[in-house]
């Protein structure tokens, strides 16, 4: 992946407008935080091939860190901390924001077809 | 009863970092051991440091990775398919009856997996359950023993001391190779180690250089 450049990934954002795409979206801290800090806690949530369509994408922010929301027909999609992103070869949109250790902290991906596994 | 051992855990890399030595003494007296590793840790969030995976590229190279440890480990590998973080909410009759499918063929002499309730992970938990229920699904004579890995914070002072302790030093050599094999994983753990120590492979066998596990009492 990428440092996010946020032009080019406006346009692939637009590409995939107005059509149906499948969603991953997730956030994790993994399941071993409050096993390493008791006072932490152990929170995350993900959502795999959600199938949306949505009328308008946008990238947020500046230097190290976006936001990304996608306005769907009756809610939204949003995703906080994205750093990175690449167009796969198999042409899906991968976003994901990771932390100085390189661990995934949030992911949000878009295709148009589903995600395997 | 003709010795062979089956390792059960739901995470590639569990194996390496909670049995390898154990594995490889096995091995070494030339006694067959199956892995029956349950995901590809698709869902891992390590994705090498500097970052060369992505979540839709993980499950691949994890599977690779796998695949080089058990050949490092001279063990037979069997990957059961499930996802990653899922296994908790699978049925766990059905997970036991999918591993003793294979138990039964194998007739194992002993089974490694983790201790239910003690395994931090839900995967752990979950399928260290599920391989208990396989194993308790043999009649008793011809049931394998069950050493189950506990690694929670609380399980010395909840369930008293493991009475297995393996001593895995003399082999750590390649305890470090098959940890090593899983590049995506141990990456994360090196940095933490390397800031302590210049030694990695030295610093690694004063925190994993003992596997333990507590014969499970049916
Ligand atoms: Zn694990």
């Amino acid at each position: 992946m990428e440092p996010i450049e946020i032009d080019v990934l406006q346009k692939e954002i637009d590409h995939l407008a107005n059509k149906d795409v499948y969603i991953h979206l997730e956030t994790t801290n993994g399941a071993y935080a409050s096993h390493f800090n008791k006072d932490a806690y152990n929170v995350g949530a993900f959502i795999r091939n959600a199938r949306v369509q949505y009328e308008r994408g946008k990238i947020v922010g500046a230097g190290t860190t976006y936001r990304v929301g996608l306005k769907l027909d009756i809610g939204w999609i949003y995703a906080e901390g994205v750093n990175q992103f690449e167009l796969n070869q198999e042409g899906r949109l991968l976003m994901a924001g990771h932390d100085r250790e390189g661990r995934l902290m949030v992911a949000l991906q878009i295709s148009e077809k589903p995600f395997q596994y | 009863m003709k010795e062979h051992v089956v390792v059960i855990y739901p995470h590639p890399d569990d194996e390496a970092f909670g049995a390898s030595g154990t594995i490889t003494t096995f091995r070494e007296k030339g006694i067959p051991v199956t892995y029956l590793c349950g995901t590809l840790g698709e869902m891992g969030r390590n994705m090498g440091n500097p970052t060369f995976a992505t979540r839709e590229t993980l499950p691949e190279i994890r599977k690779q990775e796998l695949i080089r440890a058990c050949e490092i480990l001279d063990v037979d590998l069997k990957m059961l398919g499930y996802r990653d973080k899922t296994l908790e909410f699978e049925s766990t009759e059905e997970v036991a009856e999918h591993l003793y499918s294979y138990l039964k063929d194998i007739k194992p002499s002993l089974v490694i997996t983790h201790y239910p309730g003690h395994a931090v992970h839900p995967d752990h938990d979950a399928f260290g359950a599920a391989a208990i229920k396989a194993a308790e699904k043999f009649k008793e004579e011809d049931r394998p023993t069950v050493w189950a890995q506990a690694i929670s914070r609380t399980h010395e002072e909840e369930l008293g001391g493991p009475d297995i302790q393996n001593d895995v030093t003399p082999v750590f050599k390649k305890k470090f190779e098959t940890i090593m094999a899983h590049k995506s994983q141990a990456d994360g753990m090196i940095a933490k180690v390397k800031n302590e120590s210049d030694d990695i492979e030295e610093a690694t066998k004063t925190w994993l250089g003992v596997e333990s596990f507590y014969t499970w009492q049916f």
